[in-house]
């Protein structure tokens, strides 16, 4: 129940790969290290604790194969193609004049020498594989599967791996693209369905391979059973915020928009109603973006700061502390109550 | 029957261990047994774990390069302008001339150097990036 009404939301991490110059949701990383980023707009859906993540990969050029890499919360169980507008149809939903073509970028690589690969899909011409490792062991497999990692890489993956070992890496081939008849600048939609207690949307990894002061720019849609509490919370009014991240839109999801959304190509997991609909617009140098968005997902209001990225180590989910504290207060005063009940006649008061 | 003297023993093992000292002193002031200066540099998220390195005029260090990170990285002494030429070279593998080695992904390489003259020498990483993002570092050389 707890997990049920918990949030979802949408993750939003994008990566990308992309032949010669490419645009990318992620990290993008090219041959030379160089990387240009686009804007990435992803979708995190989270209802009867099952994380969907739908995000989209688009490349601009053509020759050397480029990839990126996802940090999962928890073991996808299925990595499909996504709808072909589902994305699209957000983005009008919060603006509605300007349906823009989607532009993704990818960050490129993770492997890892030891890292366990759990799951392989094809989508169109992207290979995705889902790793099980530590961020040493992901960075190895993806430079032994040919990834060029940033020199950030290292400490970014390590980040990840402290609070999960899932990643998901992501190849594009040209060659496959070029058969396929895919246009430069042409999305194509990943949905990625994971199982969790606990989801969240990785941030830091957009900044994957930039400098501090390039611009980090991402669309981040959250679907959710309840209105989500967030870490940061995207308003400054209203809990923890931080530079860059602004909660634009926060309300029930119209019954209009999921009906769109449930017909699109294999979304009809997505409830008829009822769902609340949240919109983070990402705008902020790389440098400063160096944490995640965590999601409440225990029904406490408590997002963890684990999962923000604001603590090393993970804490014991649970309730807020001033419910611990009025329970041992309450516990302390009935067993006073019980003391002076079994106090001998004639004690002074 | 004698008594045995009993400081005896004791006096015989200091004799030792101040034989045993000097010897051992001798042997590390001794110019035929004396190697090159060892100085060890660990590499972790890409980062030298020094940035900043003294050494004599003339001495020859043999540097040990422990890299822990996943992804490869290079270590490269020289002046402005080698650094120059590294950043906006080509080559993709280093380790046969003095002071240019290449350490692969979780392991550790090594290369030895002498530093002739007085002055500032230069070192650091030129894979794709490293460099800016802070891969260097300087050696004095008094």
């Amino acid at each position: 129940m707890l997990r049920r009404s918990m949030v979802a939301t949408a993750v939003a991490m994008p990566l990308l790969f992309a032949a010669g110059p490419a645009l990318a949701c992620g990290g993008l990383i090219g041959p030379n290290g160089a990387v240009n980023l686009g804007r990435t707009t992803t979708l995190a859906a989270y209802t009867n604790g099952v994380e969907h993540y739908v995000t989209g990969f688009s490349f601009v050029g053509a020759g050397a194969a480029f990839g990126s890499i996802i940090p999962l919360p928890d073991v996808p169980t299925k990595v499909i193609k996504g709808g072909e507008w589902t994305l699209q149809r957000l983005l009008i939903e919060v603006a509605p004049p300007a349906p823009e073509a989607l532009a993704f970028a990818a960050d490129s690589a993770a492997g890892a020498s030891r890292a366990e690969v759990i799951l392989e899909a094809k989508v169109d011409s992207l290979d995705i594989t889902v790793l099980r490792g530590g961020g040493d062991e992901v960075g190895l497999w993806a430079k032994e599967n040919g990834f060029n990692l940033s020199p950030d890489a290292p400490e970014v993956l390590d980040f990840y791996g402290e609070r999960s070992p899932i990643f998901m890496a992501v190849r594009f081939d040209p060659d496959r693209a070029a058969a396929q008849g895919i246009q430069q600048g042409q999305s194509t939609p990943v949905h990625v369905v994971i199982p969790t207690d606990d989801p969240w949307v990785p941030l830091r990894i957009l900044a994957l391979g930039k400098q501090a002061i390039e611009p980090v720019q991402a669309d981040v849609f959250l679907l959710t059973d309840r209105e989500p509490a967030t870490l940061p919370s995207g308003n400054p009014l209203s809990g923890e915020a931080r530079d860059g991240l602004t909660l634009s839109l926060s309300t029930e999801a119209s019954d209009g928009l999921l009906a769109d959304l449930r017909s699109d190509r294999g979304m009809s997991w997505l409830p008829e109603s009822g769902m609340w609909l949240s919109y983070f617009q990402l705008d902020a140098p790389a440098g400063q973006v160096d944490y995640d968005l965590a999601i409440d997902a225990d029904g406490w209001g408590r997002p963890s700061p684990v999962d923000a990225g604001y603590a090393a180590t993970s804490e014991p989910a649970g309730p807020d502390p001033w419910i611990s504290w009025s329970i041992l207060g309450a516990l302390a005063i009935a067993a006073a109550m019980m003391t002076l009940r079994r106090r001998p006649a004639g004690w002074a008061a | 029957m004698r008594r045995p003297r009993r400081g005896g023993g004791l006096r015989a093992r200091a004799a030792g261990a101040l034989i045993a000292l000097a010897a051992t002193a001798l042997a590390a002031c001794s110019p035929a047994t004396a190697g090159p200066r060892t100085i060890e540099i660990d590499v972790r998220y890409s980062g030298f774990s020094m940035s900043r390195l003294e050494v004599d005029a003339g001495s020859t260090v043999r540097f040990v390069i422990h890299n822990t990170d996943p992804i490869d990285h290079e270590f490269i002494l020289g002046d402005q302008a080698v650094q120059d030429r590294h950043e906006t070279g080509t080559e993709r593998r280093h380790g046969a001339i003095p002071g240019e080695v290449t350490i692969l992904a979780g392991s550790t390489a090594e290369t030895t150097y002498t530093f002739a003259e007085p002055g500032t020498v230069l070192f650091g990483c030129h894979l794709p990036g490293h460099y800016a993002y802070g891969m260097r570092g300087t050696v004095t050389v008094a």
